[in-house]
């Protein structure tokens, strides 16, 4: 079952390429692929065998290409993919004559993404990754938009860089850990001495860090994104750059030691994320760039999440792990949302600017209700997904304080991250104002509102906001 | 059957054939490129036939010829390298037509030549006395010199003739003079002995190193390492498309079969493999550098696959340098992980030269700007040529990353026990290897980002198409799957 989640959309790459038409296969693909989805995820409480697999493929070290819902987080992160997925076949206009190229890449990418999520060997972990960076690149770098050619280097640049750092420190890592096997289980059994464990940690977290968009190494982010087709703006920011904290929390149990001697740049790193591009994307002027933006300030507080990990140490902090996933799952969905529905902005209007655009919202009022929906999502508005994930952040940055010593680094960053829900509030509040109210701008005079099948793939991704932020035990009670 | 009788095979077919170009009916001479495309093959089913030299008592040739896996293994890889060639010849014939008689008629040789140059790097493969290595050398090196000036209308083609020919001339005398002191002061020329000898002879420390360092620099010729490797891109883009790919690969190949043979026995002595160790590091260093940060820049295809070759050199030296003996359980010999990234090698640098010249036989240029909008011209073309470089750039899930992957792999572990010198050397091959992806993905971006001049279709003959396919499947396949290769490579 893990094995078709992941085959079933380069099958049907493959038959898009070999002629079968494009749309119709890749949603069919998808729709598949999020209810074997549904279905493993809501089984793997009761049977976390479901559909392993294990096939080995080379003996001298042991790399075996195998699958499996390896904790609760695979199973988050897997939902992730499909729902993201199922939407994303929906979304954005695709050039006439590009359908092949369009879809079967997309869908290469989901399969990527996917293969990452379940491997439970390092090697395919970090192989799936890079093969979902290629079609990422030549979508972006073929049927972007604006300046796409320089966007598509951009990222393609910043992340084979970020991945060969990676590729390094996990040379690194396995190397110090002298097994010969390379799956998750005799990695993690495995320990490494302290002096290696410093390097380690250093290069994973600029490895990882990358891929996640960590300030200082975020400036790829929001040009690539506001280029990106679509789909690929979603897939990517919504399911690929979770690649790098899923990897973090993965792989933290090894080098818990080591991260330690980071964990002081860690933060000031990640309040850049949070506050220096919290600015920066205040002052943006148009709406793609703007949500790049935000999702890379985003990534803040899921390492602000790993910071209060890393904190703890050995005390360990029960909180943080499922309050990161928790915003890693929350944020790919609303940012998946948001850029879908920008898609669908930039359809009607033909622009993006914010100065051109106004009063949106009486041509096309579900497209408002949705995108004021999907913002106050990103904002953390009690109800919806994001503020389960923000709030146990900010209690997971507080879980292991001791009034008697006085606030600790961690506890600081979280006070200062508190204010980077002010400053999002205000852009996107701002956006929203600029673009559906106010006086009608030119650009909306013949703007349509949603149709039936459009709304498909914004109620889906609703419904997760919705379902998350209601219940968040949907999501908590797998990682316990 | 004893296993020289595969050379003398060779040369005699080569020679025959040869008559025949010379005396037979004069007319279109493609016939002699399927004529030794097909002995090249027959004489590959043989070598399955031949017994280990073990076994055969009746060998003269004892003294100079070794019989083994590895000898059977670099065999069969220059024989499937040497058909390679005679197939990209026969595709490449419109410009070999074009730049010398200007008809089919006088240009036999072309497809002929390769034979000998074959049989000498079989020879090299099973060399293990100084003399043979160096009678093989000079074999190939001889029959390159006409081969690379094969073009005589072409300016290019002379140049690069002239250049290989003086530095492979300077490089020879290096051999020898090399040869000289080693047999000054070990008193023997073979390589079984020399071990032998080597713990005894402390007092003579420096002149051993010395002859060593010698043919360290002329090996380093044959595989295109600093400081020798400056014929590299003038002769590379110069030469005849399929000899460029024989230079790169069937010769660089031999290379590293006598050099693993040649320095078994210095690594093997305390006394001389600390610092054969470190001047390999250095040259690793030093080669991965060169070759991928001067790749860069490059705007021609051609050109760029010789620096890649560089390159790729770079990191075998940096699996020798991390010399690891045959016989461990848990890590892979330095023989299996060259052996292993030269089996990935040959299939993608033949691919991309197959893939260049398809291009070039329609757009006749090799810049990189002639592969513009091949995506829209000739969509399978752009993908195989994708998953080609993509490859060469070693990314994982194609059969390009293991290769660069164990070489990582055995250089850490050396590293972290005993050899902290490598550290920096590994620290080289990593920028090395991330901009090997900006180099490669270049060419992806031209064929995908940028529009064509000219939005013509391009045609592919039937034996490229099928062998590009079947070498794409494979880097995929094998991307997924490389047991088999691992066997190949370990094979006893």
């Amino acid at each position: 079952m893990l094995l078709a989640l992941v085959f079933i959309p380069i099958a049907a790459a493959i038959a898009i390429w070999a002629g079968s038409p494009a749309r119709l296969t890749a949603i069919v693909a998808g729709i598949i692929n999020l209810v074997l989805g549904l279905i493993a995820a809501s089984s793997w409480l009761t049977n976390p065998e479901i559909g392993s697999v294990t096939y080995s493929v080379l003996s001298k070290p042991d790399i075996a290409l195998s699958f499996s819902l390896y904790d609760g987080m695979s199973v988050v992160m897997l939902l992730l993919s499909v729902i993201v997925l199922a939407a994303a076949v929906f979304s954005g206009q695709c050039p006439a004559g590009r359908e092949k190229l369009w879809y079967s890449n997309t869908l290469l990418i989901a399969a990527g993404a996917i293969g990452a999520f379940l491997s439970d060997d390092l090697f395919f972990f970090y192989a799936f990754h890079e093969l979902a960076l290629i079609p990422t690149f030549i979508l972006i770098g073929t049927l972007g938009r604006r300046n796409r050619k320089a966007a598509a280097w951009k990222i393609t640049i910043y992340l084979a860089f970020g991945s060969m750092v990676l590729l390094a420190g996990l040379l690194w890592l396995v190397s110090a850990t002298e097994v010969s096997s390379l799956s998750f289980d005799t990695l993690l059994a495995a320990s490494i001495p302290g002096e290696a464990q410093k390097g380690i940690a250093a290069l994973l977290l600029i490895g990882f860090g990358t891929l996640i968009s960590l300030f200082p190494f975020h400036s790829w982010a929001a040009p690539a994104y506001a280029s990106a087709p679509a789909p690929v703006a979603m897939l990517h920011a919504g399911v690929l750059k979770k690649f790098g904290l899923y990897g973090l929390i993965r792989l933290f149990p090894l080098v818990s030691e080591g991260m330690q001697h980071w964990l002081i740049v860690l933060i000031v790193l990640l309040l850049g994320n949070i506050i220096w591009v919290g600015f920066v994307t205040l002052n943006q002027k148009r709406l793609d760039t703007m949500l790049g933006n935000s999702s890379v300030m985003h990534m803040g507080y899921v390492f602000l999440a790993i910071a209060a990990l890393i904190a703890a140490g050995g005390e360990g902090n029960s909180l943080a792990i499922p309050a990161a996933v928790t915003l890693m799952f929350a944020h790919g969905v609303s940012i998946a949302l948001l850029f879908a529905l920008a898609d669908k902005v930039e359809k009607q209007t033909g622009t993006l600017e914010l100065q051109e655009l106004g009063g949106l919202a009486s041509k096309a009022p579900t497209l408002a209700f949705f995108f004021g929906l999907a913002g106050m999502a990103s904002i953390g508005l009690p109800g919806l997904a994001n503020f389960s994930g923000e709030i146990l952040v900010f209690l997971s940055g507080f879980a292991n304080y001791d009034p008697a010593k006085g606030f600790g680094p961690v506890q600081i960053a979280t006070i200062i991250a508190l204010w980077g829900v002010v400053i999002s509030a205000v852009y996107m509040l701002r956006a929203f104002r600029q673009t559906f109210q106010g006086p009608e701008a030119s650009s909306v005079k013949s703007a349509k509102n949603l149709s039936l099948l459009e709304l498909a793939p914004i109620g889906l991704l609703t419904l997760a906001l919705l379902a998350v932020g209601l219940y968040p035990n949907l999501i908590l009670q797998l990682l316990k | 059957m004893p296993a020289f009788y595969l050379e003398i095979a060779l040369v005699v077919l080569g020679l025959v054939l040869l008559m025949v170009e010379a005396f037979g009916p004069s007319k279109s001479k493609t016939y002699l490129g399927w004529l030794s495309l097909t002995g090249v093959l027959a004489i590959f089913a043989a070598l399955f036939t031949v017994c280990p030299s073990a076994s055969c008592s009746c060998d003269q040739l004892t003294r100079f010829y070794e019989f083994d896996s590895q000898a059977k293994f670099y065999k069969g890889f220059a024989l499937i390298t040497t058909a390679l060639v005679i197939l990209l010849s026969l595709e490449y014939r419109g410009t070999i037509k074009k730049f010398t008689t200007g008809t089919e008629e006088g240009s036999g040789e072309f497809y002929i030549l390769p034979l000998f140059a074959c049989a000498g790097m079989m020879l090299m493969a099973s060399a293990k006395d100084l003399i043979s290595i160096f009678v093989a050398i000079e074999l190939v090196t001889i029959t390159f010199y006409i081969l690379v000036a094969y073009m005589r209308r072409n300016v290019g083609s002379l140049e690069a003739g002239v250049k290989y020919l003086i530095l492979g001339a300077l490089s020879t005398g290096i051999l020898v003079y090399g040869i000289a002191w080693i047999y000054g002061i070990t008193g023997t020329t073979e390589l079984a002995l020399i071990a032998e000898r080597i713990p005894s002879l402390e007092g003579s420390r420096a002149p051993l190193l010395f002859g060593l360092a010698l043919m360290v620099l002329a090996i380093g010729f044959k595989i295109g390492a600093v400081p020798m490797q400056l014929w590299i891109p003038d002769v590379y883009q110069g030469a005849p498309t399929p000899i460029t790919a024989f230079l790169s690969v069937g010769s660089k190949a031999a290379g590293f079969a006598v050099a693993l043979r040649l320095f078994e026995p210095f690594f093997g002595a305390s006394l001389t493999s600390g610092p054969l160790l470190s001047l390999l590091l250095v040259l690793a260093a030093l080669t991965i550098l060169v070759g991928n940060l001067a790749a860069l820049a490059q705007k021609n295809f051609k050109r760029l696959l010789g620096y890649s070759s560089i390159a790729n050199a770079g990191f075998l030296l940096l699996a020798m340098a991390a010399w690891q003996p045959q016989g461990s359980e848990s890590a892979l010999s330095t023989y299996e992980v060259v052996s292993f990234y030269l089996i990935t090698y040959l299939i993608m640098t033949m691919a991309a030269f197959f893939f260049l010249v398809t291009v070039y036989n329609t757009t006749g240029k090799e810049t990189i700007a002639s592969f513009n909008g091949l995506a829209k011209r000739n969509p399978l073309l752009a993908l195989i040529g994708t998953i080609i470089l993509s490859s060469l750039a070693g990314l994982p899930l194609t059969a390009g990353f293991y290769g660069k992957f164990y070489v990582f792999k055995s250089a850490i572990s050396a590293a972290s026990s005993g050899h902290p010198a490598l550290w920096w050397a590994i620290a080289f091959g990593l920028v090395g290897a991330a901009a090997g992806f900006y180099y490669y993905f270049q060419t992806i971006r031209a064929m995908y980002w940028n529009d064509p001049k000219d939005p013509s279709k391009i045609p592919v003959s039937k034996i490229s198409l099928a062998l590009l396919v079947i070498a794409a499947l494979a880097l995929v396949v094998f991307g997924f799957y490389p047991q088999p290769l691992l066997d190949l490579a370990a094979a006893k």
